[in-house]
């Protein structure tokens, strides 16, 4: 069935798009959807009015009267940005305190990570299942071992100079494959049968849950030597990267719950009923449709995972937001606070809404595998 | 004799106070065909969920070919792969193809190759008149041709018997005879049914023994001519006026 077909019929029926002229067919479209009464064409223009207002103030800032080089922040005579500042600082953004020798082993990393990546999401590409491992074992693995070197004649780049977009990937990456795996297994755990592991799951949830990040992050840091033995010192970033997983996990496994209990009883008695035991009606039969269920959810918990990440200057970590911060108080380029926030919200924006236009195609590819 | 292929000897179960089940004695044998029936609430599905563990019983046994039923037991997962059962709502798995609905079982429990779990799958969906449906997803059936793919799928595990849960309930009374026709030709090969069920025509065309329920006991059990012609107690004589009209 076409969607034109269950379509009620409007006030305005469309007219047969081959029968009318570009030119009409726009003008049609415009009557339509912009100026059908005089109530839509307030609306419609109040949102134009509203978009080149915005336009307005940033298009002269950020690309006309902007500066594009210099040496310092002298050097950007227009009364725009200075972007001198951002091509100056770039390579610092985006590998931190990496020695610049080095830097082909983040890049090698983050090519690993663009072909795990299309492993998983290009639909024609065979053998998703060992895209998941390669995603949660090969590539975590790879990366740390590739980044810290110490092997081979790599020179080992201790964890704490990994920095700028780097070290913030690497937050995003291993928060984002890990959180939902983990959040399914206290999603389970929430509704087991048996009372230990359903307590456990529950305080662990509602601690995370009623606890800030923030605070979580500096008690690891802060409180954990004294548990350890004198002497050791946890590594910040592995601290940054577990508070992540297990924090967002508590989130995810709530996301879960819902689809969990939308789920109509007759699907766990089907399963059960062919002779599936506890695993595999979970595996095969509900959680595909759980999670099917609860996509926004999950991306949505994605998203404020990413933006999390940027909590980790608290324990000393210099992920991109927080040097950038570093790289505005340089002397040379005082006064570059509005250029730097400017690109670390762009990249943020660029990283989410990624994250939405991804979370929508799977949707979209689930309604036509099931409805079409 | 050979020994009955199910057995409930003095099965007793309780819904907190409430006592649903009581005192039921019931054999079938190999190849027997039973139909079940009774007023709303006599506790006809329960039992039929007792025999597959889908529901727990307190007292008495229920043997499948031998085998204690005992929801707690790691053997009843193999005991359910011998009971297919039929639901009243399909339970279809809506992710999952027409074909994967009825392959999932026979691949992942009886490590049946791939492409044999197809064949075998393919041929079933003929024999239940879907075999052009097989590539389409549960939700793109109508009502009688999904409770004819849940039976496929029942029987895509090769089971030894057979349990109806009220198959024809929920459709729409165009599509009941559709699924009616299908299970008369499954009894006609032989399998072992226990179909919950008011179909009085279907009972009457394939039961060898009728079971009237009353109260969460078995209150008769005859032949479909004896049952419905000349029932011995008053509550089924009420039962019978009611489903007949």
């Amino acid at each position: 069935m076409t969607n034109a077909a269950t379509l009620p019929a409007g006030r305005a029926r469309p007219t047969p798009a081959s029968a009318a002229a570009p030119a009409g067919r726009i003008l049609s479209w415009l009557r339509r959807r912009i100026f059908a009464s005089w109530r839509d064409a307030v609306l419609s223009l109040s949102v134009v009015a509203v978009l080149g207002a915005i336009a307005w103030a940033i298009v002269p800032w950020a690309l006309l009267d902007a500066s594009w080089s210099g040496a310092s922040r002298a050097d950007c005579t227009g009364t725009g940005a200075c972007w001198a500042f951002v091509a100056a600082k770039a390579p610092q953004f985006v590998y931190g305190f990496y020695p610049p020798a080095e830097r082909w082993r983040p890049d090698i990393a983050l090519a690993l990570l663009v072909f795990g990546l299309a492993w998983l999401m290009v639909p024609r590409l065979p053998g998703k299942r060992y895209a998941g491992l390669f995603m949660m074992i090969v590539l975590p693995l790879a990366t740390v071992l590739l980044l810290h070197g110490g092997f081979g004649g790599l020179a080992v780049v201790p964890s704490d100079q990994w920095g700028g977009l780097l070290l913030t990937m690497i937050l995003a990456v291993s928060g984002i494959t890990f959180s939902l795996p983990f959040g399914v297994l206290f999603a389970l755990g929430r509704r087991s049968r048996m009372p230990l592991i359903r307590w456990f799951c529950i305080g662990f949830i509602e601690f995370c849950r009623g606890v800030p990040f923030l605070t979580v992050l500096f008690m690891a840091i802060v409180m954990l030597p004294f548990f350890l033995p004198s002497g050791m010192k946890p590594n910040p970033l592995a601290l940054a990267v577990a508070g992540i997983i297990f924090y967002e996990a508590a989130y995810m496994a709530e996301v879960v719950r819902g689809g969990l209990q939308a789920l109509p009883k007759g699907q766990y008695e089907a399963a059960m009923a062919i002779g599936f035991g506890y695993w595999r009606t979970m595996l095969h039969i509900i959680l595909p449709q759980a999670v099917r269920k609860v996509v926004p959810g999950v991306v949505n918990t994605t998203i404020s995972l990413l933006k999390n990440t940027t909590l980790v200057m608290v324990v000393g970590l210099f992920d991109l937001l927080n040097i950038v911060s570093a790289g505005v108080s340089d002397p040379l380029w005082a006064g570059s606070q509005a250029e730097g926030y400017f690109i670390v919200g762009l990249v943020f924006w660029l990283m989410s809404f990624g994250l939405s236009c991804y979370s929508r195609a799977i949707e979209a590819g689930f309604a036509r595998a099931e409805r079409s | 004799m050979e020994n009955p292929l199910i057995q409930l000897a003095n099965v007793n179960k309780w819904y907190n106070q409430f006592h649903v089940l009581r005192d039921i004695d019931l054999e079938v044998r190999r190849g027997e065909r039973i139909v079940v029936c009774g007023p709303s609430g006599s506790g006809k599905s329960t039992m039929i969920r007792c025999i597959n563990g889908l529901e727990a019983y307190e007292q008495g046994t229920i043997t499948v070919a031998g085998e204690r039923v005992d929801q707690d037991d790691d053997n009843i997962e193999k005991i359910r792969q011998r009971v297919g059962m039929v639901f009243q709502s399909f339970n279809l798995f809506p992710h999952l193809s027409i074909l994967d609905n009825l392959t999932l079982g026979p691949i992942k429990l009886k490590r049946v190759p791939r492409a044999a779990a197809e064949a075998r799958a393919m041929e079933l969906l003929e024999r239940v008149h879907i075999g052009h449906q097989a590539l389409k997803f549960p939700n793109q059936l109508s009502g009688g041709q999904q409770q004819r793919v849940a039976i496929a799928r029942a029987l895509a595990m090769e089971p030894d018997v057979m349990l109806f849960d009220e198959p024809t309930s929920a459709l729409d009374p165009e599509m009941v005879k559709e699924v009616l026709d299908v299970m008369i030709e499954l009894a006609g090969t032989g399998m072992t049914m226990i179909c919950v069920t008011h179909e009085m025509g279907f009972a009457r065309a394939v039961a060898d023994r009728v079971v009237f329920m009353a109260d969460g006991a078995i209150a008769e059990v005859g032949t479909p001519d004896s049952f419905f012609s000349a029932p011995r107690t008053e509550r089924a004589r009420q039962f019978i006026q009611q489903v007949i009209h």
